[in-house]
């Protein structure tokens, strides 16, 4: 599904991806752990062409997309969940879903996506900004279903809700998943990590410094969290 | 009472040639991130082509309205693709130097071939004489430029608000990368949404050739207090825009008529504002704090 081959970026003179090269199969859900500035974020928004300094390729479907913009990107399946859950404050809830154009076999109907979250569907007039933190990252995660993304980039979809919020979130990437969808997920926490993953990369000063499998995640839990410092 | 009414009148009407101006800088400034400093020469450029139609080739007021927003409107479009495309991977200095540069060249080609005075330009035959409003009488073509421009300002409202070009506008003028990151080809829509802002320039330019002096100087005075204006309202705000502009136009005209003996004061009453308004609201009365993409 998604193939990045010596990915490599920068910001200014300093650089802060090294060569990184990864996989994602499709229908999988693949987290990114790793210090802050590590360069997590930087790998997410490089794979949907919003960061300009960089090098190396990124094929989707065996398709080079390294060179297409961000907008050709994104209607090529790609579903972006930025980490600071991008509601527009000038456009309201219904205009935050239907804003981007459906791109992909499968988009959610506008009614399936109210009838899942209730809560943005009794707020759908009001401006997206004035929806809870929470609700802002159902937001954020509903948009890309109704697209119909096929590959999802959720920077921390977790950070900063609450146990039951969280738990939310995880329900509905298993679901997404059910329906063939796939995931690239930078993800701190990592139990919830392991909840809704199939595997792990550890992202060490720009380098891929490990790939793991759920179960040593698990073993390794408290080995990983004293590494994260959290 | 009718003293108040009149001067309260005429500030809306002042008004009105701001928030036409402003809004245009708005929504360039949002969709492009340029502060388009030669704004104010395409307002003089739409006061001038008016008068120039009429003079050299009998062309009314009425297809002059319609001729110079479009013709300003197609050369600001061609600008845009020209050369202030480029400004958006430039320091902002550049910005700067390129529409001020724009705005000297307009002028000086306009004073080169018809001199700085002040030309008359008549006001439309349908549009003279007064309109009586029982406690004062008012002139009629203020009156149209007041209801034209608030029905304009209606009707752009209407499209940025209710349609799916004004969502895609909205979205891309609040966050550019993020809306690009969601399919949206943003530039496609940078050049039009260029050329529509010139227009409304050019369409305040036209409707203020019979009241105002016509000369290549027109646009340099007004532009300073538009750029007040928009900094009140918050930078790329388009409802902030519209409304600080009439506000700004209310405020000095009251401060022209009740401040008449402190010429100083009623002359930067706007910038005081401005200034308050700043340390109030660093973002201005309608804007938001810059958000990352």
């Amino acid at each position: 599904m998604l193939r990045i081959e010596n990915l490599s970026a920068w910001y200014g003179e300093a650089q802060v991806l090294r060569e990184v090269s990864l996989e994602v199969a499709a229908g999988e859900v693949v987290t990114l752990v790793g210090r802050n500035g590590a360069g997590k974020s930087t790998l997410l928004r490089s794979v949907m062409g919003l960061h300009p300094g960089q090098r190396g390729t990124v094929h989707l479907d065996g398709r080079d997309i390294s060179r297409l913009p961000a907008y050709k990107r994104a209607r090529a399946g790609l579903g972006w969940v930025p980490d600071d859950r991008g509601a527009y404050a000038t456009l309201t809830v219904t205009e935050n879903l239907t804003l981007p154009p459906r791109v992909g076999p499968d988009p959610w109907p506008l009614a399936r996506v109210y009838e899942a979250f209730p809560a943005l569907h009794a707020r759908r007039d009001s401006a997206a900004t004035m929806l809870s933190g929470g609700e802002q990252q159902m937001l954020a995660l509903a948009r890309v279903l109704r697209m119909g993304a096929r590959l999802l980039l959720c920077d921390e979809p977790t950070e900063g809700l609450s146990p039951l919020l969280v738990q939310q979130v995880g329900d509905l990437l298993r679901e997404a998943k059910r329906h063939g969808v796939t995931v690239l997920l930078v993800e701190q926490n990592l139990h919830f990590a392991t909840g809704v993953a199939d595997r792990h990369y550890l992202l060490a000063e720009g380098r891929i410094a490990e790939a793991m499998e759920n179960t040593e995640v698990r073993s390794r839990e408290r080995e990983l969290l004293a590494y994260l410092g959290i | 009472m009718s003293g108040f009414l009149q001067n309260t009148f005429n500030g809306l009407v002042g008004g009105a040639f701001y928030a036409l101006l402003a809004l245009g800088l708005a929504v360039i400034f949002g969709m492009l991130r340029v502060v388009n400093f030669a704004h104010g020469a395409f307002y003089m450029l739409g006061a001038f082509g008016a008068y120039v139609l009429l003079a050299e080739a009998g062309v009314p007021f009425w297809a002059a309205l319609v001729i110079m927003p479009l013709a300003l409107g197609l050369l600001g479009m061609a600008l845009e693709r020209a050369v202030i495309h480029r400004l958006t991977r430039l320091d902002p200095l550049y910005n700067f130097l390129l529409t001020f540069g724009l705005t000297l060249i307009l002028q000086d080609l306009v004073k080169s071939r018809y001199g700085v005075q002040s030309s008359p330009y008549a006001t439309p035959a349908e549009l003279s004489g007064t309109v009586d409003f029982g406690l004062f009488d008012f002139p009629t073509y203020r009156v149209f430029i007041l209801g034209f421009t608030v029905l304009l300002c209606a009707a752009v409202w209407w499209v940025l608000g209710r349609t799916r070009i004004g969502m895609v506008v909205r979205a891309a003028t609040e966050r550019p990368e993020l809306t690009r990151a969601f399919g949206i080809d943003v530039g496609r829509w940078v050049t039009p949404v260029f050329g529509f802002g010139i227009a409304l320039a050019g369409l305040a330019g036209v409707l203020a050739a019979p009241m105002r002096a016509v000369n290549p100087l027109m646009g340099a005075d007004l532009i300073i207090v538009v750029f007040a204006v928009v900094v009140i309202g918050g930078l790329g705000s388009i409802f902030g825009s519209v409304a600080a502009g009439f506000g700004i136009g209310l405020i000095q005209a009251w401060g022209e008529a009740y401040l008449s003996d402190y010429p100083l004061v009623s002359q930067t009453v706007v910038f005081v504002v401005m200034a308050a308004v700043l340390l109030w609201r660093p973002a201005g009365l309608f804007g938001r704090e810059e958000a990352p993409a």
